[in-house]
């Protein structure tokens, strides 16, 4: 079968470009590695590179068109022994479509694409058998693509809200409890109009009393309710975090799986700015080290909907970490209410050759920006926006450093015993031998998260850390 | 096992001799229960912790006497005897204290976690304190689903210096949830005294939340039936949580590992003597005519009953080795 040659998008903002020039014509043979093609994207001229051997059998986009929508058909490769008949036997049916076409965000964000380049997944049985094995399966299957044709501008805050809502509407069994989420429309107004539309039997505020309400939540969904637990702030979880790892996580398997917990815990998770070393922790590896709990971090709006959707739906107790610098960010979102991101499916939100760059959450923006960088500087770096911590997608993030055979695992968390070691010993056991540099990671310094201004930008991972960590594993530093 | 009706003394009125051999019944059984419990750990067959329950055996009788069917039940670690008075089968009981296939949490539980979504029994906590702020959140599910059920949280006298436990009955308080909280105080915090850990009455512990509190003697269970009846009822109408402290004891140590040295032997002579609640139940069935006779015919039942949880025990398989994997999360389809 003839290898498709797509438009790649070289910046993660682009959605289209002007492939300018073939430095190859139909019947040259190229090396992975080749030069192609030239391509100006809106900020600069970029190489595009094989990615497989074989002969140019058919130009698709002849040099000089403009506008060139990004996964378009350019160019097809023949491996060997395949002819000019090949291409015609192509299936019809494997043209690709071009994605949806988002308007560019108002603000900084990147932009959260709809493009992925990941295995479909697979319908899988006792997967959560498999998770808890710690074996690396193929995803949950998701069309993701076919939600962008519908969307919307919006706040991660927004998504958020409008995920809870209209799961409220249609479940009469989930609450939202916390401290401020009712009367005073949520402490950083995630759940604002939330008790004018349900009422204060459905919202409800709670004294500042983390164990309490996290134990009398769990206790409530061992009867069937499906609390929404909000804490102000995952750093006062740890006040709770008995309730989520004695009684929630684990009553399923004490009870022989007689009864369990349908629960979502959620709040801003990480730093914020400036609010010192008790109120900036990222909590996703203490969570993720539990079984029976699912960890979801999402970074865009998209991810904040999908997942809180999945999240709420899922039968099992779920800790969903937010950001709080995120929630004022804007994204391009799916409007389709079905829009329900399965959890353990991460999401290339760049495809790239060169690097692999895991993150979650805040750092997923931190890594885009770094690879436009790197990719002004010839890297073409593949980001991995983890999504869901636990499951993690293990099979995502090796299939991408199979790829590239060099990752850098990022967090903005410690790094002892983090995601990013996680993901060291994930790759360490599974793909040890298809890396061509050691492993690097990008997380918060080992110390308390200082006030000071410049101390903390120190002590915060940053754009540069990413960039810096990319070129060592490529050997460009 | 025969099936066990519940006693249906709930208007004041003086309790028929067919209540009193109910609650003989029920209190004869979790005492020779938990003494084959005592003998199985003994013999290695149970491992682990193990809270045996011998001496308490009024205080769940009594409340559960007056408990309605909606009702929801949660304790902590030292749950057998609350099992078997919500009519869970001794056997899956016996079962996973074994650590076998038939048991409750077919063996993955062990003594301290069972539960009974079927019969209203939601566990057997191994964390001090968790059973009340789990149990007012079964109330708060009682009232938001409008059941007219009330939750029967069971803690010990070690709990009420946990903070969750003053953090839940604040809440409950406030939001008038349908909650019973009951204080069984045996008088020792593991080898800790009342006395030498616990600052005031215990019964008072939701006094500044206005939750109303008593203390009731709990070797006597026609007074534990009285005070848990008065307690439903203002639970029940919608008037918000109560406290029941019920003085108590047990005569094993805190688990089977603990020597008891804490307290002097005159101390538990003297409860077993003189304060027994199955030596003062039958006192009062025998002034009401009931006869040695007829408490043997019950004795022979549980015996029996006894022997047949003791056998399957012994005898149901340890749980296949797929278990190990099963019920870490529920599946998603």
């Amino acid at each position: 079968m003839p290898i498709e040659i797509l438009m790649p998008a070289l910046s993660p903002t682009m959605t289209e470009g002007k492939l300018a020039k073939w430095t190859k014509s139909e019947g040259d043979s190229v090396q992975a590695g080749d030069v192609i093609a030239e391509i100006e994207t809106d900020k600069a001229t970029m190489e595009v590179e094989a990615v497989d051997d074989g002969v140019i059998g058919k130009i698709n986009v002849p040099a000089g068109t403009e506008n060139v929508v990004v996964n378009t058909l350019i160019a097809v490769l023949l491996e060997e022994g395949e002819s000019a008949d090949d291409i015609a036997n192509m299936k019809a049916s494997s043209s690709p479509t071009p994605t949806a076409v988002e308007a560019p965000a108002q603000n900084d964000a990147p932009v959260a694409q709809a493009t992925t380049s990941q295995s479909e997944g697979a319908d899988i049985d006792n997967r959560d058998i498999l998770y808890a094995q710690g074996k690396v399966i193929q995803p949950p299957k998701f069309d993701e693509e076919s939600f962008w044709k519908n969307t919307e501008e919006t706040t991660v805050r927004e998504a958020l809200r409008k995920a809870m809502s209209e799961e409220m509407r249609d479940d009469e069994s989930i609450y939202v409890m916390g401290e401020e989420v009712a009367e005073y429309n949520g402490p950083y107004k995630v759940t604002q109009g939330m008790l004018d539309e349900f009422g204060d039997k459905r919202v409800i505020d709670t004294p500042i009393t983390e164990h309490g309400f996290a134990g009398l939540a769990v206790g409530s969904a061992f009867t069937g309710c499906k609390p929404i637990v909000e804490f102000m702030t995952m750093n006062f979880a740890m006040q709770a975090i008995d309730h989520l790892i004695n009684s929630a996580a684990k009553t399923l398997y004490m009870a022989g799986g007689q009864l369990g917990c349908q629960i979502v815990f959620r709040g801003p998770n990480g730093a914020a700015a400036r609010v010192g070393a008790q109120h900036s922790q990222c909590y996703a590896a203490w969570y993720s080290h539990i079984p029976g709990l699912k960890v979801v971090s999402p970074w865009s709006a998209a991810d904040a909907y999908g997942l809180m959707k999945a999240a709420i739906r899922d039968p099992n107790p779920v800790v969903f970490l937010e950001n709080e610098l995120m929630y004022g960010q804007t994204f391009e979102c799916p409007t389709d209410p079905e829009y329900v991101v399965p959890l353990g499916r991460a999401k290339i939100e760049r495809a790239g050759t060169d690097v692999t760059i895991t993150a979650f959450s805040l750092m997923v923006g931190k890594a885009m920006q770094a690879a436009e960088i790197l990719a002004e500087q010839g890297i073409n770096a593949e980001v991995v926006n983890l999504r869901t911590i636990r499951p993690l997608d293990r099979h995502t993030i090796l299939e991408s450093v199979k790829k590239t055979n060099r990752i850098v695992a990022c967090e903005e968390g410690f790094p002892q015993n983090g995601v990013g070691a996680e993901i060291a010993a994930l790759i360490g056991e599974h793909a040890f031998d298809y890396l061509d540099a050691p492993l690097e990671r990008v997380h918060a310094k080992d110390v308390p998260l200082p006030y000071a201004a410049n101390l903390e930008q120190l002590a915060l991972p940053q754009v540069d850390d990413i960039v810096n960590a990319a070129k060592r594993a490529c050997y460009k530093d | 096992m025969a099936a066990k009706k519940k006693v249906t003394n709930k208007h004041n009125q003086q309790p028929t001799v067919d209540e009193m051999k109910k609650l003989y019944h029920e209190m004869v059984l979790i005492r020779r229960f938990e003494e084959k419990a005592g003998q199985l750990y003994g013999m290695g067959l149970i491992g682990g912790f193990c809270h045996l329950y011998i001496g308490q055996e009024a205080v769940v009788t009594g409340i559960q006497s007056q408990q309605e069917p909606q009702d929801t039940v949660i304790t902590t670690y030292r749950d057998h005897a609350h099992m078997l008075a919500c009519d869970m089968d001794p056997k899956g009981i016996m079962a996973e204290l074994t650590g076998r296939e038939g048991g409750y949490s077919r063996g993955k539980g062990g003594s301290m976690h069972m539960f009974s979504a079927e019969k209203n029994f939601f566990g057997g906590h191994g964390i001090v304190g968790a059973s009340t702020a789990l149990g007012t959140g079964l109330a708060f599910s009682h009232k938001y689903k409008g059941d007219d059920g009330v939750c029967v949280a069971y803690s010990g006298d070690g709990a009420v210096n946990q903070g969750q436990v003053a953090e839940c009955m604040n809440m409950a308080s406030l939001w008038k949830l349908p909650v019973l909280y009951v204080i069984e105080n045996n008088q020792y915090a593991m080898g800790t005294s009342t006395k030498r850990h616990a600052a005031g009455e215990l019964y008072k512990r939701g006094e500044a939340f206005n939750i109303p509190g008593e203390q009731v003697d709990g070797q006597d269970v026609f007074v534990v039936q009285e005070a848990a009846r008065r307690a439903l009822d203002h639970v029940r109408s919608g008037k918000g949580p109560y406290v029941l402290e019920f003085m108590t004891y047990r005569y094993r140590g805190h688990s089977m590992s603990d020597p008891a040295t804490y307290r002097p032997k005159e101390e538990v002579e003297d409860y077993k003597k003189s304060k027994d609640p199955i030596t003062r139940l039958k006192g009062v069935m025998f002034e009401n005519g009931v006869t040695e006779d007829d408490l043997k015919v019950i004795d022979k039942e549980i015996k029996a009953i006894v022997k047949e949880t003791e056998e399957f025990s012994k005898t149901s398989p340890e749980p296949a080795p797929e278990e190990l994997w099963t019920d870490v999360l529920v599946e998603v389809k």
